[in-house]
């Protein structure tokens, strides 16, 4: 433990720990995605889904606990490490250039801020159930308990939480894409020959993870999938 | 031609201590100068002795800016200019652009280096004094070699005296710290760590020298990298960041085989 903690403190063990808890957290997000890719099957298949996740008890609850210290880990460590990276330079450029840093690069802070408002809107709406009750009490009598697709098509049925979901999807996108490749270089790995890969692999899965879930906000707009009554 | 610049120009030295942005910025300010009598052959710290010369005759005190061998291997001279450190010009250091590089009539911003861990000594003068605390806690060999061999005894592969190489390259002027939006001296540690790591002489003290020179980096205030390679667009010897990859690796192994 206090080996951890005083790696965490250090300026390279605070980037790593960016880099494992932003690679876990890549894993979530491709896992979520794969399961919710369920809902363009119709009902059974995301229903059965859900009730099959609900089912693990309690270990559903270690799987919960588990990402939320991931998350919360990368969300202070990002904050432990952008204040130091202020205090470092107390007076700012008269005049400032960028001579090769990528937008997503240097939008990290804020696309990563935007995130955490965007997760605890998704949740609020679709897992405690507040920003519509309405969606969220909807049960259905096939695979018994929620009815997850009832909740979710009428909820992107309304155009506003579709295109919402759909615009921080962009977001994600630009974090993503920095994220990925980031990752490989703190943790060590560069090379002339796979780094360039890398970057275009991290810019590729960024891209079909953040379309995919674009895919299933717009997909009762775009007629994908129907709403259920 | 001509030029119109904006000189950053500060009296009083910026403490390093410093709690707010006012104390260490002082009665720093930027000033406006026009000069109609440069030459695009001149240099640009020789510019800057044309306006220096004006300054002085006029009573005015001059510019300070720091400098030394003028031919690009010392590091002493680095200012921001237009915003990037050693200005427009690859691979160039402030002492070897020459103003042919910007249009007549260019406006041109000069500043120091901006970094906590770089305070202002006067003007455009910066004290990289933390680069050499940083170089004391390991970036050298201690292990006794003995009396010289003879050339090529400890065979050295292609490969390695090649990575190694580009990382002794370095001469240390700290336009890494001074373009990384962070203030992270991580291209520069990360050259030290390197530069030895790839040698068969540098590789017997490579976890002690991985802890000690990121445990001083840390405390010298500088940043932390983000992966924005911007130390890498202006570094004078173009110093990849492939250093830091090896930085890091350094020090986790470092770290994880620690007793
Ligand atoms: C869906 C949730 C998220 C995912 C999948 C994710 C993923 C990642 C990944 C893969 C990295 C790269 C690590 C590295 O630099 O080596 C990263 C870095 C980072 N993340 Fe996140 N992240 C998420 C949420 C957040 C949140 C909520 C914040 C909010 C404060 C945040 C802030 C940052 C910052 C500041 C960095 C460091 C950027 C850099 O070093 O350039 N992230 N993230
Ligand atoms: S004066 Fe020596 S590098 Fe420029």
């Amino acid at each position: 433990m206090s080996w951890l903690s005083s790696f965490w403190r250090t300026s390279i063990g605070g980037k790593m720990t960016m880099a494992v808890t932003g690679l876990l957290l890549f894993g979530f997000v491709v896992a979520h995605l794969l399961g919710n890719l369920q809902l363009l099957q119709g009902p059974d298949a995301i229903n059965e889904y859900a009730k099959m996740l609900h089912d693990l008890g309690p270990l559903l609850w270690v799987a919960r606990i588990g990402l939320l210290v991931v998350f919360v880990v990368h969300v202070v460590t990002a904050v432990r490490l952008s204040q130091a990276n202020k205090q470092a330079r107390p007076v700012p450029y008269a005049s400032e250039a960028t001579v090769q840093a990528t937008m997503a690069s240097r939008s990290m802070v804020l696309s990563g801020l935007s995130l955490l408002v965007f997760v605890i809107y998704h949740l609020l709406h679709f897992t405690l159930g507040v920003t519509n009750p309405g969606h969220f009490a909807m049960k259905t009598s096939g695979a018994g308990g929620f009815d997850v697709y009832a909740m979710v098509s009428n909820s992107f049925a309304n155009p506003a939480i579709a295109l919402a979901y759909a615009a921080f999807q962009l977001v994600l996108f630009l974090h993503l894409s920095h994220g990925i490749q980031s990752f490989a270089q703190t943790v060590g790995i560069h090379h002339k020959r796979y780094t360039p890969m890398i970057k275009t692999l991290s810019f590729l899965l960024a891209l079909v993870v953040a379309g995919g879930n674009a895919l299933l906000a717009l997909s009762v707009q775009v007629g994908l999938v129907e709403v259920a009554r | 031609m001509k030029v119109t610049l904006h000189i950053w120009r500060q009296s009083q030295p910026s403490d390093r201590h410093a709690q707010s942005a006012r104390d260490f910025q002082r009665d720093g300010r930027m000033v406006r100068y026009e000069l109609d009598d440069v030459s695009p052959d001149m240099s640009f710290l020789e510019m800057l002795d044309v306006l220096n010369e004006h300054l002085i005759k006029k009573g005015e005190e001059p510019v300070a800016f720091d400098h030394d061998c003028r031919e690009g291997i010392c590091g002493a001279c680095g200012v921001v200019i237009n915003g990037v450190a050693h200005g427009p010009e690859k691979g160039t250091t402030t002492c070897q652009l020459h103003m042919r590089s910007f249009r007549d009539g260019a406006e041109i911003y000069v500043e120091p280096w901006r970094a906590k861990a770089f305070p202002v000594v006067r003007d455009l003068i910066v004290d990289r004094s933390a680069f050499d605390r940083v170089v004391q806690n390991g970036a050298y060999v201690s292990v006794n070699t003995g009396a010289p061999q003879d050339a090529n005894a400890t065979p050295v592969p292609k490969a390695d005296a090649d990575k190694a190489f580009d990382a002794a390259t370095c001469i240390g002027c700290g336009a890494c710290v001074a373009a990384c939006k962070n203030a992270s001296a991580m291209l520069f540690v990360g050259a030290k760590v390197s530069h030895f790591v790839h040698l068969p002489q540098g590789r017997v003290e490579r976890e002690e020298r991985a802890r000690n020179l990121v445990t001083a980096m840390d405390e010298e205030g500088f940043g932390n990298c983000t992966n924005q390679y911007e130390c890498e667009a202006v570094c004078p010897k173009e110093i990849p960041v492939r250093v830091i990859a090896d930085m890091n690796r350094e020090f986790l192994r470092a770290k994880v085989r620690e007793e």
